[in-house]
């Protein structure tokens, strides 16, 4: 039986799983992800089954994770290291930053550094602060990254068993409040392109784009749209850095409005690259400006503020909206 | 040019390995810290109970080779900062002082060990046979780092300080799960031992007991600011915090250097951990062709350190054993020159990148937006063309 249904979490595991079984180059590091298997039980039984040697237990001390994955990268292994909270990942930005991304072009091509940075990200689920943020836009920045994120089950095994072959560096962002929604995960199915986007749900009026979390709540107001009689399609796009804008093109020329969703923070996020190259693309075509729904600019609130800070679905059916209004 | 190998580069594997092997790191007192010296600045020769049998053995030709590295090193050096001068290259980071420094630790080094060096080991880049005409490719701006690691176990140089620190940790813990017995060496300076990620390796080294070697150039100067802006013990003594030996060697004896990190080494390669080689020596020059010292600090200091010259001391021990005579001097300052003339040929022949190298290597498997970009841009210069074709 290859098709099963699993929450995300899981999905991510038996990925790792596979990953582990079929290349003994792989190795699983960060904190608490062995005997514990992880604080979200991502790694759940993986030191177990493969050994404290491949799936390891690492001071807590992030840029020296990342540091010294690559490290190992150099030496041939390929790391897949696990920053326990979004908030947590500074530390070890600037080994991100500096090295990581950089090594390849420095070395003249010479070096190849396939490390995956697994970063539970963003907020919902009523965490204390630095753990529920969203700071994928700092990192599809930066050139040598690459940046995904799964919305659910089945892309985060495909997405994941992708991340770890790629030869250059994926920063995975994973989203905590949908880890134990459950999909169907079919491991013998053939997976889309790492860096595609796909369209999740057809609609005529509008284009909803979101990854992550916020392709949930795209889908409900799309749900509650069709009910008021609006045909809202959504894209997830699934990768931040490359980002596929000839999906997103091909479904704004056809719908002629565009909203993007995220829970960053909307300012020089990932919706304002999609807004300037969309505008370029396919001025012609738009009906309405493109309008973004996200994060505010301030630091993410208090867990009893989140839903105010969060876009959720009436957030989302506001700015369709005023975007229908032109 | 080839680089003629001396026997340190293929340590003994015999009995005077063995016999060390049985040695314990020496015992630290607490106070004064000790200085492990086997030539005097006289160029004496002093007895070392824990260290001579790592250079029991060698012969005159070695000590030959050993000053021979050092001479053509500095000689290397003095073109590179003439030749900034000269606005060939746009900086350069001068090792003027710390050749023996270099030079000993890099000739402790097998050829199967891996190096992560700063951006000032054009020393330990000799020992390696990395040929120093491709270390000025990044100080000229035609590329960031152009040799390959691999080609002679010699990582590329990191400018931001101490991050490679973790690099060469982690390779060694690489090496320890490949079972292998080579070993890692990393090198930093004093300023670098107050960066969080020299300090989380020394952490991880010691947890996952790594074969690595952390051998520290102090040379008293971050750029301006003195070793007592970063340490209030002296460096060598932070390792034993983490659990693993610590010994500070005379940077500017090149003897010490070789013997102190042949031992280092041998103890990474017998599976008992990191060690940390605190090698104390002086920049004599700037920081950078950028810097000016004497902001800073007073030229007395400079005149102090020149007494203990590390190629002036080996000088003289050669000469007073009566293993080199003058023709051997002689001959190296004919092969000194010839290097120079060489560095300075293939430098001013070193021609610019073609701009499409700007996106060249920025991915290993491709990106839709380099390409997109590339395509722009080569649009963007293609309308140049036109236009002079135009007309």
């Amino acid at each position: 039986m290859a098709a099963e249904k699993m929450a995300l979490a899981k999905a991510i595991n038996e990925s790792l799983r596979k990953a582990l079984e079929t290349d003994p180059k792989v190795l699983i590091m960060g904190e608490d992800v062995g005997k514990l298997g992880g604080v979200f039980r991502v790694t759940d039984g993986l030191q177990k089954d493969f050994g404290e040697d491949r799936v390891i237990d690492t001071p807590l001390a992030e840029s020296g994770i990342v540091g010294t994955a690559i490290g190992l990268a150099l030496r041939g292994y390929r790391p897949v290291v696990e920053i326990q909270f979004d908030g947590f990942v500074f530390p070890a930005y600037d080994q991100i930053v500096t090295q990581l991304a950089k090594m390849h072009a420095r070395s003249l091509g010479k070096i190849k550094l396939p490390v995956v940075v697994r970063i539970p990200y963003g907020g919902g689920i009523g965490a204390v602060e630095h753990h529920s943020e969203s700071p994928e836009a700092l990192f599809a920045h930066v050139a040598g990254l690459k940046v995904v994120s799964p919305s659910n089950a089945s892309d985060a095994y495909w997405m994941m068993q992708q991340a770890i072959q790629s030869d250059d560096p994926v920063i995975f962002f994973e989203p905590k409040r949908r880890y134990w929604d459950k999909g169907e995960v079919s491991t013998e199915a053939i997976p889309d392109p790492l860096h595609g986007a796909r369209v999740v749900r057809e609609g005529t009026d509008l284009t909803l784009v979101a990854y992550g979390p916020m392709v949930k709540v795209c889908l409900e107001a799309a749900a509650a749209a069709q009910e008021e009689g609006r045909s809202l399609e959504v894209v997830d796009l699934r990768s931040m850095s490359p980002i596929d804008f000839d999906t997103v093109q091909s479904s704004v020329e056809r719908t002629r409005r565009l909203v993007v969703v995220h829970e960053a923070p909307v300012f020089l996020g990932t919706g304002a690259e999609i807004a300037a190259r969309i505008t370029e693309r396919c001025f012609y075509h738009l009906e309405a400006p493109v309008l973004r729904v996200g994060g505010y600019h301030a630091p993410y609130p208090p867990a009893r503020l989140e839903e105010e800070y969060l876009p959720g679905l009436d957030r989302v059916l506001d700015a369709v909206d005023r975007s229908l209004a032109y | 040019m080839t680089v003629e190998s001396t026997a340190a580069r293929k340590p003994r594997r015999g009995g005077g390995t063995k016999r060390a092997s049985a040695r314990k790191a020496p015992a630290r007192k607490s106070g004064e810290p000790e200085l492990v010296q086997l030539l005097t600045p006289e160029g004496e020769r002093v007895p070392h109970a824990e260290y001579d049998a790592y250079v029991d053995g060698i012969t005159p030709e070695e000590l030959r080779g050993l000053y021979r590295d050092m001479v053509l090193t500095r000689r290397f050096d003095a073109e590179a900062t003439a030749l900034q001068r000269q606005g060939e290259l746009g900086l350069w980071a001068s090792l003027l002082g710390q050749e023996a420094a270099q030079i000993g630790s890099g000739r402790a080094t097998r050829e199967d060990d891996y190096v992560f060096p700063t951006y000032r080991e054009h020393g330990v880049a000799w020992c390696r046979g990395v040929d120093p005409t491709n270390l000025l490719g990044m100080f000229r701006g035609v590329n960031n780092g152009g040799w390959d690691p691999n080609g002679n176990n010699f990582h590329l140089y990191t400018i931001v300080i101490g991050s490679q620190t973790l690099h060469a940790t982690g390779y060694a813990m690489g090496v320890a799960k490949d079972g292998a017995d080579s070993a890692v060496i990393a090198y930093f300076g004093d300023g670098a031992s107050s960066q969080g990620d020299v300090n989380e390796s020394f952490t991880f080294a010691a947890v996952y007991n790594a074969p690595v070697v952390f051998f520290c150039q102090n040379n008293q100067w971050a750029i301006s600011e003195p070793t007592e802006k970063q340490t209030r013990v002296p460096l060598y003594q932070r390792a034993q915090g983490f659990g693993f030996p610590g010994v500070r060697v005379d940077g500017n004896d090149v003897l010490a250097c070789l013997a102190v990190t042949k031992w280092a080494l041998e103890r990474a390669r017998r599976g008992e951990g990191p060690t940390l080689v605190e090698a104390f020596t002086y920049r004599m020059g700037a920081h950078t062709t950028s810097d000016d010292p004497s902001k800073y600090r007073a030229d007395e200091e400079r005149v102090a350190w020149e007494a203990k010259d590390p190629i002036l001391r080996l000088r003289t021990h050669l000469t007073a054993a009566g293993h080199a005579d003058e023709a051997f001097f002689a001959e190296l300052e004919t092969e000194s020159e010839a290097l120079g003339r060489r560095v300075r040929e293939v430098v001013r022949a070193m021609p610019d990148p073609d701009r499409f190298a700007i996106f060249e290597n920025a991915y290993a498997d491709g990106h839709a937006l380099v390409d997109e970009e590339r395509a722009q841009f080569a649009a963007y210069q293609a309308s140049f063309v036109d236009e002079g074709e135009g007309e």
